[in-house]
């Protein structure tokens, strides 16, 4: 395998990861208003992400200098092009991680109510944009001969990005419901495994619309299987849901998103970036891509450094196992 | 105005403010380690609660650091996507590797030793502090591994066909002579922050509280945090004289701009104040040193030292007709004030490690003024370091290979750029304000009570898994 095809890989592996995890975390604070009716109880659901949140987002900060790296060209056309939904991104990832910190400074309820809505919004307009911004990567946009964006805010704005901005949003919701219903115990978790089971159907229908709508504008056998395989793990999901084996229904919704962003990754390749204006503006892994020499050192560093990773993080998820509820809140 | 500007602009900001944060960071990660290294060590109470006080205050601080940071990373694509392209081949690799090791290594350990005092034994639990603070000095030597190869491009060729700048030699960018100095400058310089906060807060505590049982504990923190600052500047110092040579090797013009030397002279003096014209072509009056400047560019007190105008001469010839000069006043004053708020910075601690010799108690009211003031010392320093050391390289943003206005990004409008440099500015704005108000909160409340210690080993308990979280948000 060529090695810019492995890095290819390897950052479809990270964005991967990144929605997976960082899904789940997106979910639980979009639900936090919804599901936490009191000071306690929205407590308990930022503490099943509390320790995890932060490490789940630096898949997003490997995969962005994974990006720098390999693939010089489409970073810097994706990162200057799509300017303001990443801007927005920012400033809504940056509003989220101190309101965690910051909630609990104060004991003044205003004060918390309003943190509260910045974790809400905070998860909301990523879980949003980073569905509007995968969708137009795949898509297209128009990119003039020498790499640079010739769009607007409103190129991205298409049915088929909005598409990709909804299906994102309501699959994260019904994936951080059931990663509640299996952190909590008590009400909590009753209230998470009735509501992933309404928000699952919205998301199946989103996200088999969605993942159609790909295949007709770009496929191939792989991708068609891959996306046929996404559908049928989401739906696995949310019928275990049904039966309450909460773990399977996890793993099920957690698999469907790999599964997606396998499918829009496979149906892409070899392109990275393609041009809907120049066909020479289009980003491939050939033109983009940054020299074999930096590729094989990156290599090195990723394969033995990934592995560790993956081994810590784990035994983190292993750690903080335990169910919560209301009586673990300390007073304080 | 344009875009350039506004996207200068906005890196100066947000790099400086992102550094607000960084250097307490890497300096208290490992001082909180220590206290509670102690705290294994002896079973004394005091610095279990030292531990957590200051735990605290990190992670409060923390939280800024990392929110401050991704903007970092994204912001090369996003304003400077033509020195992204340009660079990527040898930039990209360091902030790849840095998140690789150093972030995932941070958050992940953070989240464990934030959450698991009553789910790991001790033992792990102390090294999960340990495994993130070594993550953040880690994430430090690759992210000035990165920025070093800006000050002094090394192992990398510029490709003929494509004109990009090419890796050939990874070893050598990560020992490149500027990064090697840099990294203990800078991490000595976030120690002096981390001590300097120390001997505030718990100064504070011994100067106004009166006696309660928190005292002894503030007494030792005070005096551990003097004796880090102190420290720490002897090695800032050690390894600001070092880098002073080294840059003047690889950067001529930083150092004839530092001192608004416009001609070569050999000995050369170095002034510790100028009044006169801005651009200190016109002196009114300059209390100078002699043979410093000699001493600090080349080591030897004779040594000579280029001014700006040959160089300026010089790299017109070599490079073709242009402005190769950073904006003087800038680099001159930076540079000053730098080692000037870090050297106030000692003398505080100095002093109140003198007030508090043998048991005594410090009462003079400008001592504790001077304590309240004293982090903010070595934070400016810190600040002024960076605005010497990047204004300084102007106007190239990799020395000899790209002027800083090249690399903007051309697809992005000035509308856009204003529009992220606005709100950029607007939130951290906000949050400054909110973080200041947490933090004097938090360290104005005191030492937390320690809860009676469990009678047993936290980490084979699944026994009681109803008890309360020890820690929650
Ligand atoms: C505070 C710490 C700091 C750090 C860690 C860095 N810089 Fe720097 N940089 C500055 C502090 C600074 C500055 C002092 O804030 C400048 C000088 C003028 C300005 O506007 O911002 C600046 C300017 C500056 C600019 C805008 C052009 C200009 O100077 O006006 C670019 C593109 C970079 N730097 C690039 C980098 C990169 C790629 C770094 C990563 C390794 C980096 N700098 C680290
Ligand atoms: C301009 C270049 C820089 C970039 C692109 C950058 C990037 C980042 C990013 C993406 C994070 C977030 C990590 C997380 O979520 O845990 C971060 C945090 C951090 N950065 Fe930077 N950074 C820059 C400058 C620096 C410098 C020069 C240093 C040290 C000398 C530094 C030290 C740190 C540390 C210790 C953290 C941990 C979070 C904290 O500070 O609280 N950074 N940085
Ligand atoms: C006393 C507290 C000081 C603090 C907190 C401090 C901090 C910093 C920081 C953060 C930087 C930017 C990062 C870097 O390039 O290392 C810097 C640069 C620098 N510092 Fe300091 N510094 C201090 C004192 C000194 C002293 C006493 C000297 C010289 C004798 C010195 C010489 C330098 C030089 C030459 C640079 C620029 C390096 C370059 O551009 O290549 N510093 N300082």
């Amino acid at each position: 395998m060529e090695l810019s095809t492995f890095w290819f890989l390897l950052i479809a592996v990270l964005f991967t990861g990144y929605f997976v995890l960082e899904g789940f975390d997106f979910g639980v604070g979009v639900l936090l208003r919804v599901l936490g009716r009191d000071d306690r109880e929205r407590r308990v659901l930022i503490n099943t992400i509390g320790p995890v949140w932060d490490g789940n987002e630096v898949w997003l900060i490997t995969a962005g200098g994974a990006m720098f790296a390999a693939f010089p060209e489409w970073y810097a056309t994706l990162f200057s092009g799509f300017y303001l939904p990443l801007l927005l991104i920012l400033l809504a990832l940056i509003v989220r991680g101190v309101a965690f910190e910051y909630r609990h400074g104060r004991d003044h309820a205003g004060w918390k109510d309003r943190w509260d809505w910045a974790i809400t919004i905070g998860s909301v307009v990523p879980a949003v944009l980073w569905g509007v911004a995968f969708a137009n990567i795949f898509r297209g946009v128009p990119l003039t001969a020498d790499h640079e964006y010739a769009g607007g805010l409103l190129t991205l704005l298409n049915p088929y990005g909005l598409l990709g901005g909804a299906t994102f949003l309501a699959v994260f919701v019904t994936h951080g419901a059931l990663f509640l219903a299996l952190k909590t115990a008590g009400d909590i978790r009753e209230h998470a495994n009735r509501l992933a089971g309404r928000a699952g159907l919205v998301a199946v229908l989103l996200a088999g619309t969605f993942l159609v709508w790909s295949l007709v504008l770009r496929a191939n056998p792989a991708a068609v299987v891959l996306a046929v395989l996404a559908a049928v793990a989401l739906v696995a999901g949310l019928a275990a849901n049904r039966v309450r084996r909460e773990g399977w229904a996890f793993a099920g919704t957690a698999t469907a998103i790999a599964l997606t962003v396998a499918t829009l990754f496979t149906a892409l390749f070899p392109e990275v970036m393609p041009s809907t204006l120049d066909p020479a503006g289009t980003l491939t892994t050939a033109n983009a891509s940054s020299t074999p020499y930096t590729l094989t050192i990156m290599t090195w560093v990723a394969a033995i450094f990934t592995p560790i990773v993956l081994l810590y993080q784990a035994w983190t998820y292993w750690i903080f196992r335990r169910r919560l509820d209301t009586t673990h809140i300390p007073t304080h | 105005m344009d875009a350039l500007d506004v996207a200068r602009w906005q890196f100066g900001v947000t790099t400086v403010y992102h550094f607000l944060f960084v250097p307490l960071t890497i300096g208290l990660g490992p001082l909180v380690a220590v206290l509670q290294t102690m705290w294994l060590r002896t079973g004394d109470e005091k610095y279990l609660r030292l531990t957590k006080f200051y735990g605290k205050l990190f992670l409060i601080n923390f939280a800024m650091g990392i929110v401050t940071g991704i903007v970092q990373e994204f912001q090369f694509g996003m304003n400077w996507s033509d020195y992204s392209r340009f660079v990527g081949d040898i930039f990209g690799a360091p902030l790849a590797i840095e998140a690789l090791l150093a972030f995932f290594l941070e958050s992940t350990f953070l989240g464990l030793w934030i959450f698991g005092w009553d789910r790991l034994p001790k033992r792990v639990h102390l090294a999960t502090i340990w495994a993130a603070a070594i993550g953040s000095v880690l994430s430090a030597y690759f992210i000035l591994a990165a920025n070093s190869f800006m000050q002094n491009p090394v192992g990398y060729r510029i490709d003929p066909e494509s004109g990009r700048a090419e890796l050939t030699d990874f070893v050598a960018v990560l020992t490149n002579k500027v990064a090697l100095i840099t990294f203990p400058h800078t991490i000595a310089g976030a120690f002096l922050v981390a001590g300097s906060l120390i001997v505030s807060v718990s100064l504070w505590h011994v100067m106004r509280r009166g006696v309660t049982d928190e005292t002894p504990a503030h007494r030792f923190a005070t005096r551990f945090g003097a004796v880090v600052t102190l420290v720490a500047t002897a090695a800032v110092l050690v390894t600001g004289d070092i880098q002073s040579k080294i840059m003047t090797q690889v950067q001529p013009m930083k150092m004839a701009a530092a001192e608004g030397l416009y001609d070569t002279e050999s000995p050369a003096a170095f002034s510790v104040l100028t009044v006169g014209s801005l651009d200190g072509g016109r002196e009114v009056f300059a209390l100078k040193i002699p043979y410093l400047l000699s001493w600090l560019s080349t080591g030897d007190v004779n040594g000579e030292v280029h001014g700006i105008n040959d160089l300026q001469a010089q790299y017109a010839a070599q490079y073709g007709p242009g402005d190769y000069a950073p904006m003087i006043p800038v680099a001159y004053w930076s540079f000053r004030l730098m080692i000037g708020f870090g050297l106030a910075a000692a003398l505080v601690a100095l002093l109140v490690l003198w007030a508090q010799r043998r048991g005594r108690t410090p009462s003079s009211k400008w001592l504790l003024r001077a304590g309240l003031v004293l982090p903010l010392l070595p934070l400016a320093a810190n600040a002024f370091g960076w605005i010497f050391t990047e204004m300084g390289r102007q106007p190239w943003i990799v020395f000899g290979e790209m002027l800083t206005r090249d690399g903007v990004s051309r697809s992005v409008s000035l509308t856009e750029v204003l529009t992220s440099f606005t709100a950029f500015t607007l939130i951290y704005a906000i949050l400054a304000v909110v973080e200041v108000r947490l933090l004097l909160t938090y360290a104005k409340r005191g030492l937390p009570p320690v809860a009676p210690p469990p009678d047993d080993d936290p980490g084979d308990r699944d026994a009681d898994e109803d008890r309360p979280l020890a820690f929650a948000y």
